[in-house]
C-alpha cells in the first residue's frame, strides 16, 4: 500500500500498471517523529511555532503533516492521532484556498 | 568495457560567504580560471565544461548558466559543449561523475567541472523556500514541512532509536567550526563552543541555528584529464578511482528507515566496489553536513562507524582532524559554507588538496585515499566519489 496513490507500485513495478486499487484509510495512526517549527515559510508565518510530524497510519503507510489541537509539549513519538480536515494555505489573498489533512490527538 | 582512468590536474575555489560584491558569473569565472591556471592549461586544451547548479533560475533569475560561464571565462572562441547539471545539492557531484565518464569513454581528454551558487540575492525566507523545492512539494512542503524541519524529524527519530543526544549533534558543529578556523576560504573562521550551539535560537526542534549550514555564495572548479596524459600537466595527479550515484524516495516519510539514507548506503557501496577499497582505507572525508544530524547519518551510512554510533563517535573525537578519520577538514558545509550547487566540487577541491599534502594547518597526515559524499534534497540523491594519489 502506498500514499499518495501511485500509478506504479514501487515494489512490483510494471505488473502493477492498471492493477492499482483505491483503499480508504481509517485516518488513525501514530507519530513516528516530529519537529516544532520556529523558522516558517511565508505562508505558515502566522502558525509558528507549529508541530510537523510523520505519522504511520494503522494501514502501514506514512504521511507528513501538522499536529494540531494540542500543546507542542504534549506531542510524543508513539502518540495516537487521527486526521482532521483543515485549511492548509491559500494562493495569495484572493486566490484558491487549499484544504487537506492535519492530525490531532486521537479521541 | 574499456574505460580510461581519470585524474584531477587542477583545482580552484572562491572565498565562500555573503559576497555582495560578486555576481554569479564572477564566482563561476573566478573558480574556473584558478583551476585552469593551476593545471597550466589554455582555453584551446579544454574539450567541454560541466557545471553543477541547483537553482540559478530561482536565485538570480538566470538559466542557461553553463554556456554563460563558458562565455565569460574566455572560452567562447572554443565553442565548447557545455552541460548544466541539476540534482539539488548533489548537482556538482553529479556533474563531476558525468564529466569523468566523458573522459573515461574516450570522447574528451580535458574537461572543466564547476559548481556555483549565488544565494544571497534573495532573502532568508525565500532562500529556504528554494531549498525546500528539492523535497516533495506536493506531499511535504504543502503541509508546512520546511527543509530544516524534515532533517529535524530525522534527528528526533535518531535520538529516539539510537540514544543520540543534543550534545552529540552540537559536537558536529563545534568540530566543523574548528576545522573552518584553519581554512582561509571558509565562510566562518571562528571556533564556537558547545554552549553556543545548545543555546542558539531554535529553527526546527531539536535543531537550532548552529545546527544548520549557512546560506552562501561561492564556486569551485576542477580540471579533469585522462590519467595517461595527466603527467604532462602535473607531478601530483589525483585519481578519481570510484563513484557511486544512487537515488531514493524523494519524500522522507516513504523511506525504509527514517534514520538511514539508503541512497548514501548504496552510493557508498558502489563507490567502494568500483575503487576496490573499503571504508577503512579512507583517512579523510568531506561529507554532506547541511545539518549536524546529516553528518552523523552520513558517517554511519558510509560505514565509517556502526549504525547509531555516529553521535557517540563524533562526541568522542573519532572524526576530528587527524583522529581515526578526519571528517570535513574544510569546515564542511557548516563552516566553509553551503553555496548549494558548488558543494560536490568544493568537497573534491578539499580532498585533492589533502591528498596532495597542501592542507596547510588542517593537513591530514598520511592521507592516501579520500572520499566525498554529497546529497540532493533530503537524501533523494546521494553521490560518493573516492580519490587516490596518482603517484
Amino acid at each position: 500500500m502506498d500514499f499518495p496513490p501511485r500509478a506504479v507500485c514501487p515494489r512490483c513495478g510494471r505488473k502493477s500498471l492498471g492493477n492499482m486499487e483505491r483503499v480508504k484509510l481509517s485516518g488513525r495512526g501514530q507519530v513516528v517523529t516530529y519537529s516544532i517549527i520556529h523558522d516558517a515559510p511565508k505562508d505558515f508565518e502566522m502558525m509558528k511555532p507549529y508541530v510537523l510530524a510523520i505519522v504511520q497510519m494503522d494501514e502501514g503507510v506514512r504521511m507528513t503533516s501538522q499536529i494540531i489541537d494540542c500543546e507542542a509539549a504534549e506531542v510524543k513519538i508513539g502518540m495516537r492521532v487521527e486526521t482532521a480536515f483543515r485549511r492548509l494555505g491559500a494562493e495569495g489573498e484572493a486566490g484558491i484556498i487549499h484544504y487537506g489533512y492535519k492530525f490531532r490527538p486521537a479521541m | 568495457m574499456n574505460v580510461r582512468r581519470v585524474s584531477i590536474i587542477g583545482v580552484g575555489e572562491t572565498q565562500f560567504g555573503e559576497l555582495w560584491e560578486k555576481s554569479f558569473r564572477d564566482l563561476g569565472i573566478e573558480a574556473g580560471l584558478r583551476a585552469m591556471q593551476e593545471a597550466k592549461i589554455a582555453a584551446e586544451n579544454v574539450d567541454a565544461l560541466y557545471l553543477g547548479n541547483m537553482s540559478a533560475g530561482k536565485f538570480i533569475d538566470q538559466e542557461h548558466v553553463a554556456a554563460l560561464v563558458a562565455d565569460y571565462s574566455g572560452l567562447v572562441d572554443q565553442h565548447l559543449p557545455t552541460v548544466r547539471v541539476e540534482g539539488g545539492g548533489a548537482c556538482s557531484a553529479i556533474a563531476l561523475h558525468q564529466a569523468a565518464m566523458s573522459i573515461a569513454s574516450g570522447v574528451h581528454d580535458i574537461v572543466i567541472v564547476g559548481g556555483a551558487e549565488k544565494m544571497t540575492d534573495v532573502g532568508d525566507v525565500e532562500a529556504n523556500a528554494i531549498l525546500s523545492s528539492t523535497t516533495d512539494q506536493e506531499w511535504e512542503s504543502v503541509f508546512g514541512a520546511t527543509f530544516a524541519g524534515l532533517y529535524a524529524m530525522m534527528a528526533r527519530r535518531h535520538m529516539f532509536e539510537h540514544g543520540t543526544t543534543r550534545e552529540q549533534l552540537a559536537a558536529v558543529a563545534v568540530k566543523n567550526h574548528r576545522n573552518g578556523s584553519m581554512n582561509p576560504n571558509a565562510q566562518f573562521q571562528k571556533e564556537i563552543t558547545l554552549e553556543t550551539v545548545l543555546q542558539a535560537p531554535r529553527v526546527a526542534e531539536p535543531l537550532g541555528v548552529f545546527d544548520c549550514a549557512p546560506l552562501s555564495d561561492g564556486a569551485a572548479a576542477l580540471v579533469l584529464c585522462s590519467a595517461e596524459k595527466a603527467r604532462k600537466f602535473t607531478d601530483t595527479p589525483i585519481n578519481l578511482i570510484g563513484t557511486g550515484h544512487a537515488t531514493d524516495f524523494l519524500a522522507v516519510h516513504d523511506r525504509r528507515d527514517i534514520t538511514t539514507m539508503d541512497a548514501s548506503v548504496i552510493a557508498g557501496k558502489r563507490a567502494f566496489h568500483a575503487a576496490g577499497k573499503t571504508p577503512n582505507d579512507v583517512k579523510v572525508a568531506e561529507v554532506h553536513d547541511n545539518f549536524t544530524i546529516t553528518e552523523i547519518m552520513a558517517i554511519e551510512d558510509l560505514r565509517f562507524v556502526p549504525k547509531g554510533k555516529g553521535g557517540y563517535a563524533t562526541e568522542d573525537g573519532e572524526t576530528a582532524l587527524n583522529a581515526r578519520i578526519s571528517v570535513n577538514t574544510s569546515g564542511g558545509l557548516k563552516a566553509r559554507g553551503y553555496p548549494v550547487g558548488a558543494t560536490g566540487v568544493a568537497q573534491a577541491v578539499e580532498i585533492v588538496r589533502q591528498l596532495r599534502g597542501e592542507g596547510g594547518r588542517r593537513q591530514v597526515s598520511g592521507a592516501e585515499v579520500g572520499l566525498t559524499h554529497t546529497l540532493g534534497g533530503t537524501g533523494g540523491t546521494a553521490v560518493v566519489h573516492l580519490f587516490e594519489r596518482g603517484d
